[in-house]
This record gives structure tokens, sequence and C-alpha cells, in this order.
């Protein structure tokens, strides 16, 4: 059986958080540059022009590209034939994030009860999300995900009379409320089925995608475009100052759900759609 | 081209600003996002002073990076304004002249920036690395314990940002988006 040693997590995570929240993914450049050449607002293209220098000075300095560097969110693939041999996984996650934040002048972000709200001091407990797969490799897929378009995301049972119209209207409203609060131009993560929890973490899986990645699926493929296409009629902008451009990009994941029911989930990212890929 | 105008503003400043109005701001703003406002409402409440003199000031709603060695600051850039709401029509009757961060405020909000004869500016949020460059001191006066959400006083030089709501009842948010919306949702 494959072993993975604890150190080699801690060290490959707390390297994942500080790429992530200094270099751009060539996918949001690449959507940014694109967005520029189509944007019909002067101030619109001036806002999306400070981005992308924004994203060079983060990356040539080694500084965050944003103040808010995020919860540290994992999905991880635990290949079920591996061993993990000096601690657990979800201890080796912690201490990468620990690390990662720490030495890399990352903003601690977390407070450790909702209610007390002090501030845990080291950005953990990450979340993290694991799922068992075939094979002795360990993928883990990481997001710095910040907090302002994550207060403008929602979730809501609707019926499955409802149907693909009552989808896209939920979609297109919560995307219209968020307006400049979610730091557009965005990308727009949906779960759709599943049941309560599992259709959230659909719409939050779906953010891991690369921009321009269509699901497999070619009539959600197809629906991805058509939302975007309607969310950017919306005239919000580049934030929110008015604009052809709201989204970068529509990322939906869809799954079974119960007969008597039709879960929808809209877990906004802002243009800093930071995430990175391990494989162990 | 924008309008460059200094801190603290004055009376014929803010009257003189129109949303939209792309700016450039040069002096000395306060920092306070979540914690420092809830202690600031706390203070107020038991009939306390606040830690500064917030009359004729500008609160900039930001809670940033740790410092690089070198560096003055972290990355600095605004975060959402809203969460601020319920306090800050207490803080613009006592004097408060304008604030700055990103996103819409409430109408009770855009209410006491009329009455009070303030304005609301947005920076570009995310643009953080970039927006901290034009921040040259920085240090904590108030509230240490609270860590990334202390009050600063910092002197800023050239800070890019955008009148949202002004005095005489603009909203940018609203005029901006009603140019560019091609749909009736």
């Amino acid at each position: 059986m494959k072993k993975i040693m604890y150190q080699e997590i801690v060290d490959r995570v707390a390297s994942m958080c500080q790429e992530a929240n200094y270099n751009l993914g060539e996918d949001v450049f690449e959507a940014f540059q694109q967005a520029l050449r189509t944007e019909e607002s002067p101030v619109g293209k001036d806002v999306l022009q400070q981005l992308v220098d924004n994203a060079k000075v983060a990356k040539t300095e080694h500084v965050p590209m944003c103040q808010d560097t995020g919860t540290a969110v994992f999905i991880v693939e635990i290949g079920q034939d591996c061993h993990i041999v000096g601690g657990s996984l979800s201890a080796a996650i912690n201490e990468g994030v620990r690390k990662g934040y720490g030495e890399g002048y990352l903003r601690n972000s977390v407070v450790g009860d909702p209610l007390n709200r002090k501030n845990t001091g080291d950005n953990t407990p990450a979340v993290i999300h694991l799922e068992m797969v075939e094979g002795d490799e360990i993928t883990i897929h990481m997001t710095a995900k910040g907090g302002g378009a994550e207060n403008m995301s929602d979730m809501k049972m609707l019926k499955p009379s409802d149907g693909l119209v009552g989808i896209k209207d939920y979609i297109l409203d919560i995307v219209k409320d968020a307006g400049p609060n979610a730091c557009p131009p965005l990308v727009v993560g949906v779960g759709i089925g599943g049941n309560f929890e599992r259709c959230a973490f659909l719409a939050k899986k779906s953010l891991f995608r690369p921009i321009g990645e269509r699901n497999p699926d070619p009539t959600i493929a197809d629906l991805e475009i058509e939302l975007m296409e309607e969310i950017n009629r919306l005239g919000i902008g580049p934030q929110g100052l008015g604009g052809s451009t709201t989204a970068l990009d529509v990322k939906i994941e869809a799954e079974a759900c119960h007969i008597a029911t039709l879960p929808v989930a809209v877990n906004l990212n802002c243009h800093a759609s930071r995430h990175q890929v391990a494989i162990l | 081209m924008p309008k460059s105008i200094k801190l603290p503003l004055d009376e014929k400043t803010v009257s003189s600003l129109r949303a939209g109005d792309q700016v450039r701001i040069s002096g000395t703003v306060y920092t306070a996002r979540d914690a420092a406002h809830m202690r600031m409402a706390e203070t107020l409440d038991k009939g306390l002073e606040l830690p500064f003199d917030i009359n004729g000031q500008v609160i900039y709603y930001v809670g940033p990076t740790p410092a690089k060695p070198g560096q003055v600051i972290g990355s600095a850039g605004p975060t959402t304004s809203s969460r601020m709401d319920a306090y800050t029509p207490k803080l613009l009757e006592l004097g408060l002249k304008g604030m700055i961060g990103k996103g819409y405020r409430n109408d009770q909000v855009k209410q006491a920036i009329q009455d009070n004869h303030a304005v609301y500016f947005a920076a570009v949020g995310g643009s953080a690395a970039l927006i901290a460059k034009t921040i040259k001191s920085v240090e904590v006066i108030a509230y240490e314990d609270l860590g990334i959400e202390a009050i600063r006083k910092m002197e800023v030089e050239d800070f890019p940002a955008i009148v949202i709501n002004d005095m005489h009842g603009g909203d940018y948010y609203q005029e901006g988006v009603n140019i560019y919306r091609k749909t009736n949702i």
C-alpha cells in the first residue's frame, strides 16, 4: 500500500494557500483580457484594467491580490489504496493552512465561534470535504473563498413544477440582488439536485472547475452558456458600476434528487477565483 | 480626469461631489470594520467618547493583510459596506463626513448621507495590492486587541475611488446599471 507522509501534505497545502493568493490563475487572467475586449462601459474597462494591473503586482511582489485571503476550502479525493503516515489527514491540512497563512503574511479571517466571534489567529479550521476514490493517490483541490461573495450566496428548495424557468429566474434574482456586493465580475457556481446539503456542496464544487471549462453534459453546458448571457444582460458590470461584464463564467453541477424536490444553490465567487490542485 | 480631493472633507468639497465622479483621495483616513463598529456603538451606548474625533473624518472599511518586512501595510482593499449600515447613521450624526468601501448602502444610510452632508465612495474590491501602494503610513490608534479589525490611522496619497452616494441623493450603482441593462428582469 502506498504511503503518503503527513509532512508532505502539510508542505503542499502551505504552498497551495500562498500560490492561490499571490498568483491569479491563467484562466481568470485570460477571462479579464477577454472582458477588456468586450466590455461596453469605459468605467467598467477601467476597473478590469485595474484588476489586471493588481494581479501583476501581486504575482511579481508575492503579495495577496486581495486582503480577504479567504477561508481555505478543500475537496480531497483519497485513493482507497493509500495510507497516510504520521497523523490524520485533517490535522495535516489544518497544519498546512496554519503554516501557509502564517509564513505567507496572509490574513487570518476565521472566528472560532460564530457567536462570540473571536479570531482563531491562524485561519483554521479549514473547511474540508472528503471523497473516497479508487487508486492510491490523494488529489487535493483548494480554494481561498472570500467572505463578501459567500455572503451573497443562497439556496432554495424549488418545486419540481418550477422547472427550468424557475431555476433560471431564481439564479438571476440572486445575481441581481448581489449587485456590487459580491465583487463582480463573478464566477457563478450553481448546484441543482442532490438534497439540501448536497446541493450547496455541488454549487461550491462547481467553482473548482477552471473558467471556460464546460460541464460534460451538453444540456447542462448549454444552460451554463445561456445563463451567462442572461446574467451579462443585467447591466451590473465590473464592481456593479454598470457594464456588460457581470459574470466571467457560470458553472453548474447537477445530481439525482428525490421525486418531490428540486434543490438549487447559488454560490457566488468574486473575480478573485483562486483555486489550486495538487496530486500526491 | 479624476478629481483630486484633500481630507479632512469640508462642506464645499462634499457639496461639489456627484455620483459617478472618479476621485483621488489624499490625507488621513481611519480604518474600521465589523468588530470596531460594534465596539464604537457600545462605547456610544455607554455615553463614552469615541477613541478619535470623528468630526469631518473619513472611515475606510478595510481589514488589511499583515505587512511583509519592508512594507507599510499588506494588501488593503475595501470590504462590503452594508455590514456597517446598522452603525453608520449615528456616526454621520456625530460628524463623520465620508466612507470608503464597496457595495450597496441601505435607505437609512443614504438618507443620513443627505441629511448630514456626507459622501460614500467605493474603491475597487479585490484591487488590494495596488491600493496598498497609495497608503503611506499606518498606526493602530484603538482597539489593538481586535487585530486586523483594530482602528488604524492611515495617511493616503491619490487613493483611487468613485463617488457612489452623494449628499444630493445621487446613487451611481443605480445610474450605472440603468445605462447597461438590456433586460426587464
